[in-house]
């Protein structure tokens, strides 16, 4: 089993500034970290490598400061990690991304052929979700995303149960190996890495590629080249106004609480989706 | 089978780093554990760091460490409730390589040092608390971590985990410390505008200024307070012992809340915009609160050893001066393949030798001096505003007369032999 997950770094948007006059994002204001969900598909891949046994590698596509969340992977419990890092690549929308991760696939699988690919559900600083599917795309191998539970692996019948998150309730589906996961971050807890994984990582050095490292490449559809994506507008959602804080002793709280919800009794009443 | 390294250093503040960096250029295999989210994350200091020690770790550091600004100003307040008699030094040799001071952000600063030790080769593992030493037959040979299958070995382990050191307390060396003995600081970064900063204090781009500021800062207790000047923020913060904090009932955010909107320092706060709010200890007991520095298989570096000279506000380069120390004797130590408490003397030795533990034996007095005897902030400080007041006030009064009413209204708050016995004391508490 040849498990790879493409893990992204992003700016920790929980504290990142705006500039209030261009609507971007001030990257420096925020330390880089793991996207949150890519970090809960390293962990996915561990618990899967836990009962098929086999490899995981990590692959990302940025600068060379993003062997940083290769080595966090490596922490969490992945074996090896590729960068791939060229000034071809930069500028890159989902497409060229989507693109380039899959020319970086490509020849991963040339040593070890893929058998799944997990992706997160999408990253905190762009919000797509478009790269995975575009992945499996490219690849030709089925997309599953959503995903809350990877259920069952069979290794020989080379078959995958999967719970995909619905907007109400979920949905329990097989597909075929390979196929490749965007996960949601309820499939499962990071857990406190162990003493080992943390040297490991200490120690390890990414293997990193530039573009010429890669093969059958059409330089066309790498970076902003390679990017069909018009930005229209961009613009700072306004902050959701009215609230009210309630004074008083916890009794009269409580009672002008209990006041205000019977007021909206709407509110309260169950809303049926179908 | 654990691995086992030459040294364990624990914790990746300017000691520790210090440590492991040499420990690492020597070839030495190097763990070094941090529990904060990276080496800084947590870590406090008004800002100012020296050159001299730190250059000899890293010559020419500064063409490349984050730093804020190079200090060519150095400015001392005796504040009084609406007034301050200043004075300082400011000097454009400071401005120009190689420098004098700097100030800095321990955030950014920390991790910089930290990965200078990583491309040394020392290896950093972050988010890891050392909960323990491992003792066996009364020596360490390793440390226990909150990781899963987290001991780790080594001939070595540098306890550089800071003030209120834990692990130190776990071996005996010292006590939990007197409330006498620490200081509690609060420390806010405020941003604003380079150019604001720039006007205010009268700098340039590439120029810091530092203000001690005494007496009414604390209220008149024992402590002192600090303005800092970065790149686009200022570091304003303020401390008092412990002891002083308990005894006149004070908080420290209190107190720093005053600070803020004392007539002399709100101006120059004016339109900043609070961006972070710290509060730490600082060991300040000095001489006689430095505890064994070394056993066996193990040695004790910078805060975590008490190596602060509060009145010099010096700490982050007796850090690192110690932990460069500390590295030179375990280097020692690992030709002779000695790391028993006598094979890793060297370092009590080197220490005691140098400006660290003679700068400390210096001022031995002087805290203990200034808890004992309040006036020396309490009632001193505002007597010097009124005299320069009255001094520098034109009113028609001849100006020896002047003096001679000063020095009277001085003898008579005190009493003339009192003045006397407070000036010898202290005197000889800094001499
Ligand atoms: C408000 C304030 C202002 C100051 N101003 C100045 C100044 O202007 N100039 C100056 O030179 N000095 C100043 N100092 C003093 C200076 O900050 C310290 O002397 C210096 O930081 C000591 O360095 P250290 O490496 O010994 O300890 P620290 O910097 O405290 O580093 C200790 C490290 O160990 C880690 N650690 C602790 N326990 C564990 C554990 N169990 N496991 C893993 N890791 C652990 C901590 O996270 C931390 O990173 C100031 C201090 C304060 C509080």
């Amino acid at each position: 089993m040849h498990i790879v997950v493409c893990v992204k770094q992003v700016p920790d948007t929980k504290i990142i500034k705006i500039n209030p006059k261009t609507n971007t994002l001030d990257r420096k204001s925020a330390p880089a970290i793991l996207n949150p969900y890519d970090a809960h598909a390293v962990q996915e891949a561990v618990k899967v490598k836990q009962l098929t046994g086999g490899t995981i590698s990590v692959l990302s596509m940025g600068p060379p400061q993003a062997t940083e969340v290769i080595k966090k992977s490596i922490e969490i419990g992945a074996d090896r990690g590729y960068l791939i890092s060229d000034r071809a690549f930069a500028g890159a929308d989902t497409l060229a991304t989507s693109y380039a991760l899959s020319k970086a696939l490509e020849r991963i699988g040339k040593d070890i052929p893929v058998d799944m690919v997990i992706c997160g559900k999408h990253a905190i600083d762009g919000d797509t979700g478009q790269v995975g599917p575009g992945i499996a795309r490219r690849m030709d191998i089925p997309p599953v995303t959503s995903v809350i539970e990877v259920s069952e692996v069979n290794v020989k019948e080379k078959t995958i149960l999967i719970k995909r998150k619905l907007t109400s309730g979920y949905e329990l589906i097989q597909a075929e190996l390979p196929c490749l996961l965007t996960v949601e971050k309820e499939i499962n807890e990071i857990e406190y890495a162990p003493m080992p994984n943390m040297i490991r990582a200490a120690r390890y050095q990414p293997i990193i590629w530039t573009v010429n490292e890669l093969e059958n490449v059409d330089r066309a559809q790498l970076g902003l080249k390679g990017s069909p994506t018009v930005v229209g507008k961009m613009f700072t959602p306004p902050r959701p106004e009215g609230g009210k804080k309630l004074e008083g002793s916890a009794d009269e709280q409580v009672k002008q609480l209990m006041d205000l919800l019977m007021d909206k009794k709407d509110l309260l009443t169950v809303q049926s989706t179908n | 089978m654990p691995e086992k390294f030459d040294v364990i250093v624990v914790g990746a503040g300017p000691a520790g780093t210090a440590c492991a960096l040499v420990c690492a250029q020597q070839g030495l295999n190097v763990m070094l554990i941090e529990r904060g989210e990276y080496p800084g994350s947590k870590n406090v200091m008004g800002g100012v760091l020296y050159r001299k020690q730190l250059e000899d770790l890293i010559p020419d550091f500064w063409k490349e460490a984050p730093l804020e600004r190079p200090i060519i100003e150095q400015r001392f307040w005796m504040m009084d409730k609406e007034s301050v008699v200043s004075f300082g030094y400011k000097g454009l040799e400071w401005g120009v390589e190689p420098y004098n001071n700097f100030t800095v952000l321990r955030a950014q600063f920390d991790q910089w040092f930290a990965k200078k030790a990583v491309e040394a080769g020392a290896l950093l593992v972050n988010e890891t608390v050392v909960k323990e030493c491992i003792v066996e037959n009364g020596k360490v040979v390793g440390v226990r971590t909150d990781r899963p299958d987290g001991d780790l070995y080594a001939d070595v382990v540098v306890l550089a985990d800071g003030v209120n050191s834990l692990l130190g307390k776990q071996l005996g060396f010292h006590k939990e410390h007197r409330p006498d003995e620490v200081a509690l600081t609060a420390m806010e970064v405020i941003n604003l505008p380079k150019e604001k900063i720039n006007d205010r204090f009268n700098l340039e781009d590439n120029q810091g200024c530092t203000i001690e500021i005494f007496g009414d800062s604390t209220q008149g207790n024992l402590g002192t307070a600090f303005l800092y000047t970065n790149k686009d923020s200022l570091n304003i913060g303020v401390g008092t012992t412990l002891s002083s904090m308990i005894k006149a009932k004070l908080k420290p955010y209190d107190l720093l809340d005053y600070l803020k909107n004392h007539p002399m320092v709100s101006p120059l706060l004016a339109g900043g915009e609070s961006a972070e709010y710290l509060a730490h200890l600082i060991p300040e007991g000095g001489f006689r609160s430095v505890p064994k520095v070394v056993g066996d298989g193990v040695v004790v570096v910078g805060d975590a050893a008490s190596l602060v000279n509060a009145i010099h506000r010096e700490g982050s380069n007796m850090a690192m001066a110690s932990g460069k120390m500390a590295a030179e004797a375990i280097v020692k130590a690992k030709t002779r393949n000695d790391f028993s408490a006598s094979g890793l003397n060297s370092y009590r030795e080197a220490l005691y030798n140098s400006f660290i533990m003679k700068d400390l034996e210096k001022y031995k007095d002087a805290a203990h001096t200034f808890e004992k005897y309040p006036q020396y902030f309490k009632e001193y400080v505002p007597m010097m505003n009124k005299a320069a007041s009255k001094f520098f006030t034109v009113d028609g009064t001849p100006k020896r007369e002047k003096q001679k009413q000063i020095m009277k209204s001085v003898t008579a708050e005190r009493g003339t032999i009192r003045v006397l016995q407070d000036m010898y004391r202290a005197w000889k508490a800094v001499k």
